[in-house]
């Protein structure tokens, strides 16, 4: 936990004595763009990867009741046999995140009165899928909301999203919920793996980072808002020099700015190499997108070789006469004038 | 390659999605300058023109809990010099053209701060 937090200090230390010493726009453009190629290609690689590996068995979770005789209900969505179910159970899963809905914890609970031994309880357990949900939909918004540096004129939607995320409007500039949202589960999440003994017990250093990560961008992010502010419209004029391949000079942005930009780029080098690929791995996971219809159609494995095939008629042509030497019926005679 | 249609299909989602950072921008206009005239003749704001530019709204803001929460109508600025609350009749006295000035950049950046809420739009008969 401890050196993946040093590690995260580490990028954004290098990131601000660069900028400080006039590496600015090696951070601002050139890493950002190198980070760019490296993610998409990356995650293409990975995507290619995945689709190119044949799935064996038809293994789709099933949290329901199969589709069976016409009188038993089919839980449509829980154990789908059609792709619309499929298509359903996948969008419901991907924007609901509907398997961290069912998360139970087990505790012991006490004496059983029947078998006079203690007794496990399994409750429903939804932190996980609140705060997990509330992350992924605030880093949405974020991303988003950036794109005001991203256009010009700032789109409509844009200015809406931001009053509907500032509807308090509180202080100045305006406090937007998402940001401190987006932390708060942040800490959620990171807390989960410190204070479980289970969870931390098998939490690694890939577990961690992403976290610390996403944590330092987001505290960069709210402290380059709210604290230690540099002028957003140079950052603009910066930011429009970057995305039309035309930089620049990133003369008067606070080195802070550049350790936020660094920790995104650490971030999508990152992100094909790790966990975080769920975000196009969920969509091939073979125990959500397949149908559950492993009694209807009979599935293939796709790597199995050809077979070879030896039928009983050729087995009887190949031992005919051995076989009628022996005495054992034939389903046809030898052929006597041939003997 | 399995179900290569979905995939492909996938992909291309995927890289636009990604990219949009990078085509987003050319359905407008290029952004290059702000564009802002800065009134008359002034070196500097109430503070040096580094801090105005990144923390005027701060400065607002205090401006305005002072004034109005505290009835604090005094404001001395780092370098010694006393200025008057007052965001009517000292702000706006120097930057009195609203459409070269706050609207330029927070327009651009897509800030809309609720000063006009209350106050006067300078140049507007409202």
């Amino acid at each position: 936990m401890f050196s993946s937090l040093l590690l995260v200090l580490l990028i954004g230390a290098v990131a601000w004595a660069g900028a400080a010493a006039g590496f600015a726009s090696l951070f601002g453009a050139a890493l950002p763009y190198a980070a760019t190629v490296i993610f998409i290609v990356g995650m293409i690689r990975r995507m290619t990867y995945w689709a190119t590996s044949p799935v064996p068995f038809c293994i789709p979770t099933t949290a329901g009741q199969e589709q069976s005789l016409a009188f038993i209900r089919q839980a449509k969505i829980d154990c789908p046999s059609s792709s619309a179910g499929v298509f359903a159970r996948m969008f419901l899963e991907v924007a609901c995140f509907r398997s961290l809905f069912r998360n139970t914890r087990a505790s012991v609970r006490g004496r059983d009165s029947a078998t006079a031994g203690l007794s496990i309880v399994y409750y429903s357990s939804k932190w996980l899928w609140f705060f997990a949900l509330v992350f992924h939909y605030c880093f949405l918004l974020v991303f988003i909301r950036h794109f005001r540096f991203f256009m010009e004129p700032a789109p409509s939607c844009i200015s809406f999203l931001e009053s509907l995320d500032g509807i308090m409007q509180t202080g100045s500039p305006r406090f937007f919920w998402t940001g401190a949202l987006l932390l708060i589960a942040l800490l959620f999440l990171l807390g989960r793996r410190i204070f479980n003994e289970r969870l931390r017990y098998i939490s690694l250093l890939n577990d961690y980072f992403p976290l610390w990560l996403l944590i330092g961008i987001a505290g960069t992010g709210v402290c380059l808002r709210y604290f230690d502010k540099t002028d957003i419209a140079t950052v603009k004029i910066f930011i429009m020099g970057v995305t039309h391949f035309a930089p620049v000079s990133p003369e008067g942005i606070a080195p802070l700015f550049f350790v936020h930009i660094t920790l995104v780029c650490a971030l999508l080098l990152y992100l094909p190499f790790s966990k975080l690929a769920h975000m196009a791995g969920v969509f091939f996971s073979p125990t959500r997108n397949l149908r559950a219809d492993s009694r209807r159609t009979r599935r293939i494995n796709p790597w199995n070789p050809p077979k070879q095939y030896f039928t009983y008629a050729e087995y009887e042509d190949a031992y005919r006469d051995a076989m009628a030497e022996a005495g054992l019926p034939l389903e046809k005679q030898p052929d006597k004038s041939a003997g | 390659m399995y179900n290569a249609k979905a995939v492909v299909a996938g992909i291309i989602i995927f890289v636009v999605l990604c990219t949009s950072p990078f085509w987003a921008g050319r359905t407008g206009q290029d952004y290059k300058k702000t564009g802002i005239v800065p009134p008359g003749d002034e070196k500097n704001c109430v503070e040096n023109v580094t801090f105005m530019r990144a923390q005027h709204m701060r400065l607002l803001n205090e401006w305005r809990d002072e004034a109005l929460r505290k009835e604090n109508r005094t404001y001395i600025a780092a370098d010694g010099k006393k200025w008057i609350i007052s965001l009517q009749n000292t702000c706006l006295k120097c930057h009195s053209n609203y459409k070269d000035f706050c609207q330029k950049c927070h327009v651009a950046n897509s800030v809309d701060p609720y000063c006009w809420t209350c106050h006067i739009i300078p140049g507007e008969n409202k």
